[in-house]
């Protein structure tokens, strides 16, 4: 192997086709309003931690819907469950009771 | 795959390219990239078609390079390309033929700019005048080289030794066509066949006995893109889009690859050995890469010139496996010999790449 | 005697305003260039929001027009402005003299062909909205199980390089209807629908967004398809940007449908060339006036329905035959009152 000084970088594309379904259907099983956000970001726009820290909930779900769960799970280890986004919720998602099942299903 | 559908785009994209007398304009890179391309296409088209082309060592750079590297604004671009366009009208032509797909993207992005700004053209024609005191002129037909070679394709079909089909097999050459970004992606109509599926290329192949592979990213960029490989530091943007290629047309198996740009074959060429030794990768047959022509290189193996006189011995990936696949003799021996049969020099073998 | 009415188009808002003007004691000619009465809905398999039959609804809407003169494959070959009246030749070689004309030519889908990088003719998996509710009605749904199939939302609609920077107004709801059904046919396919905005403005058109959702678990993706390739296996590679995550984002599908959107149509504009008829920018007749006086043209007696002033759903397309029929009594009345 040769060091050029540049080399192939990975891509950032998503790929759909590999992405872990089996695992957000389990979630989906679990929390069923996980299906209905509808990505208006009142959950992250209300969240105490994302002042701080990249935390968000419609962010994570939109994350775990394209197989990248790492960055889910990034985007709510700051959360503190303080359940304001799901005071705000206009679907009704309980994202806090979300939050721990997305924790039940994907985290380590 | 419904070919029909495909004929109906190339219907609407059809362009209107004289069959004969044009004045023809060289590429700044292609001569050394691609030491006989051009050689051949004035070998073929003149000697072998009886066409009238005529050359001069009078005209320069388009400034195309300068230009998409952000080193030289429009306006100067447009004068050099003034220049060009007068000497064309000097020489008695009206019908203008060049050899590169930068230039000729900026011959129409210019063209172009001219028909909306006339007081811009009135600008550079005065430019033009005071700088070398020529006549502005515009061409009444402008074509890209390989517009020409489909127009010929077959003229060179008839006058063919070899056919684009395995000899052993009998089954057509499976080959990858890329067409470069600013032939036709900037202006669909001036490209035969359109951007989105060229038929130029696809005209030729069809018209040597190949078959076409339409792959996932065929649209996709060479990678060569300028900035991106001008500046070392963004190299790996180059050869990041190569390999995107590489991998999309990698199931299909392709047996060559034909480009009409002077980039284009350059870094799906050199670029193979890049990732051959950076990823360990290769894309032919047994460690072998998928070998890169020009159109005129291809036009020419078909018309059975001698490979080495083709200048095939300059590419990176080896051509040796196609040359046998479609049963054409070569000297092994004389690979690396000069026109004038002195040994040119031998380059190292990579590690990964045969 | 009876005042004649000639209604341009057999579509819904020509039945709908025919059997109006029938009631309101008018003679009507209804012309027709196709076999059969109905326009699109005679084509359409379910109706969005509540997935009603189409075939129902227009075998309601033709109930109300039996004893209307109704000519099928009949076009107008020639139409002259008089001082009162309108003399109309038919191509079936019948003349008539009409105190008003009704315009109810109605539009054409977006030729689909026209997005090249879409690959529908080319790629066997891309069809349109109009072929998948054709495939429901004939019941000629693809028997190989599709693993995962894609709706574009918007082709030919909202984009100004294929001539039609207007909304078309019924292709969000049609594509969340259709998904769903496919998904009722599939149930084991990923379905994803591509979108730029979210149109659902109906009344129950939302609810019909949350069932895709909630029911059918379709996948909502913000960004629109940017170029369709086959894979080796005849598959189809689809690229769009997931827009919310800004990531370029790759899918392979096995079937896709473009919602083609709704252009003019070419025998209204052929209606227009007769009388000078002025269009808007997006190609549809200029009415009147667009907030007051919409079924009136600039031409006294002369006068609209439906879909020919710009997209509209099949309720806002009766409902303005409705008021065309009403239109025209008034203007009849007023202009032969005079005397």
């Amino acid at each position: 192997m040769i060091d050029f000084g540049f080399t192939v970088s990975p891509s950032s594309r998503i790929n759909l086709d590999k992405c872990d379904k089996k695992s957000f259907s389990a979630l989906a099983a679990l929390e069923p309003d996980v299906l209905k956000c509808m990505a208006c970001g009142s959950c992250s726009a209300s969240c105490t931690a994302a002042h701080f820290e990249p935390t968000s909930v419609r962010r994570a779900i939109l994350s775990l819907q394209n197989g990248q769960v790492e960055q889910a799970l990034d985007l709510l280890k700051s959360c503190m469950l303080c359940g304001k986004c799901t005071m705000v919720c206009p679907r009704g998602i309980n994202t806090r009771h979300l939050i721990i099942s997305i924790q039940k299903i994907y985290g380590k | 795959m419904i070919y029909e559908g495909k004929k109906k785009i190339w219907a609407d994209y059809q362009k209107e390219i004289p069959e004969d007398h044009y004045f023809y304009v060289r590429s700044c890179i292609r001569q050394s990239f691609f030491p006989a391309s051009e050689v051949t296409f004035l070998d073929i088209t003149r000697n072998k078609l009886g066409k009238d082309i005529f050359g001069t060592e009078h005209h320069t750079t388009c400034g195309g390079i300068a230009y998409h590297s952000d080193t030289i604004p429009q306006e100067t671009v447009m004068t050099i390309i003034a220049r060009q366009f007068a000497l064309m009208k000097k020489y008695g032509y009206e019908n203008y033929v060049c050899s590169c797909i930068t230039s000729f993207g900026l011959y129409c992005e210019t063209l172009e700019t001219w028909r909306e700004f006339p007081e811009l053209q009135q600008k550079i024609a005065d430019n033009l005048w005071k700088a070398c005191r020529l006549e502005f002129a515009k061409p009444k037909f402008l074509v890209h080289a390989s517009d020409l070679i489909f127009k010929y394709r077959m003229q060179i079909a008839a006058k063919s030794k070899f056919k684009l089909v395995n000899q052993k097999t009998g089954e057509p050459l499976r080959v990858v066509e890329h067409i470069g970004c600013h032939y036709s992606k900037m202006f669909p109509s001036k490209g035969v066949g359109g951007a989105e599926y060229p038929y130029v290329l696809v005209g030729m192949i069809e018209a040597w006995g190949g078959q076409i592979i339409d792959y996932p990213e065929r649209r996709h960029c060479c990678g060569f893109g300028f900035r991106q490989y001008l500046i070392k530091g963004n190299r790996g943007y180059s050869v990041s889009n190569t390999h995107k290629k590489f991998e999309s047309m990698e199931p299909y198996k392709p047996d060559m690859i034909i480009t009409n740009c002077p980039g284009c074959p350059y870094f799906l060429d050199r670029w193979q050995y890049v990732i051959a030794e950076t990823q360990g990768k290769t894309y032919g047959q047994d460690g072998h890469g998928i070998p890169v022509f020009t159109y005129e290189e291809v036009a020419g193996l078909v018309m059975g010139y001698d490979p080495w006189d083709l200048g095939l011995q300059t590419h990176q990936v080896s051509v040796e496996p196609l040359l046998d696949k479609m049963g054409i003799p070569y000297d092994p021996a004389k690979k690396f010999l000069g026109k004038n049969g002195k040994f040119i020099g031998e380059p190292q073998k990579p590690h990964c790449l045969k | 005697m009876k005042k004649n009415i000639l209604v341009i188009g057999g579509g819904p808002a020509g039945l709908e305003a025919s059997a109006n003007l029938k009631r309101l004691g008018y003679n009507v000619i209804l012309i027709e260039k196709d076999k059969q009465l109905g326009g699109h809905l005679a084509k359409w398999d379910r109706l969005f929001p509540d997935g009603v039959s189409a075939k129902q609804t227009l075998n309601a809407l033709l109930d109300e027009v039996s004893g209307v003169n109704c000519f099928t494959e009949t076009e107008v070959q020639q139409l002259n402005v008089l001082e009162k009246s309108y003399n109309a030749i038919l191509s079936n070689g019948i003349t008539i003299l009409a105190d008003a004309v009704l315009l109810a030519s109605g539009f054409d889908l977006f030729k689909a062909e026209k997005k090249e990088e879409y690959g529908y003719g080319i790629y066997e998996g891309v069809i349109t909205n109009a072929d998948l509710e054709e495939a429901f009605r004939e019941k000629k749904l693809p028997a190989k199980h599709p693993q995962a199939i894609g709706f574009v939302h918007c082709v030919g609609s909202r984009d100004e390089k294929a001539g039609n920077p207007a909304c078309s107004k019924v292709c969000c709801a049609t594509a969340v209807k259709q998904a769903c059904e496919v998904k009722e046919v599939y149930p084991d396919a990923d379905v994803y629908c591509f979108y730029m905005d979210l149109r659902m403005f109906g009344r129950h058109y939302e609810d019909l967004y949350l069932k895709a959702q909630k029911e059918f678990g379709i996948r909502f993706i913000r960004g629109r398809v940017s170029e369709v390739a086959e894979t080796t296996d005849g598959r189809l590679q689809v690229k769009a940007e997931d827009t919310l995550s800004s990531k370029p984002l790759k899918v392979t599908l096995d079937m896709l449908v473009l919602m083609a959107g709704m252009r003019p149509s070419e025998s209204g504009k052929s209606v227009g060339r007769q009388l000078n008829l002025t269009t808007e920018e997006d190609g549809f007749f200029s009415s009147a006036d667009n907030l007051l006086s919409i079924q009136r043209s600039k031409l006294p007696g002369f006068f609209y329905a439906g879909a020919c002033t710009g997209a509209k759903t099949l309720p806002d397309t009766l409902h303005e035959a409705r008021s065309a029929a009403i239109e025209i009594d008034r203007y009849i009345k007023e202009k032969f009152s005079e005397k």
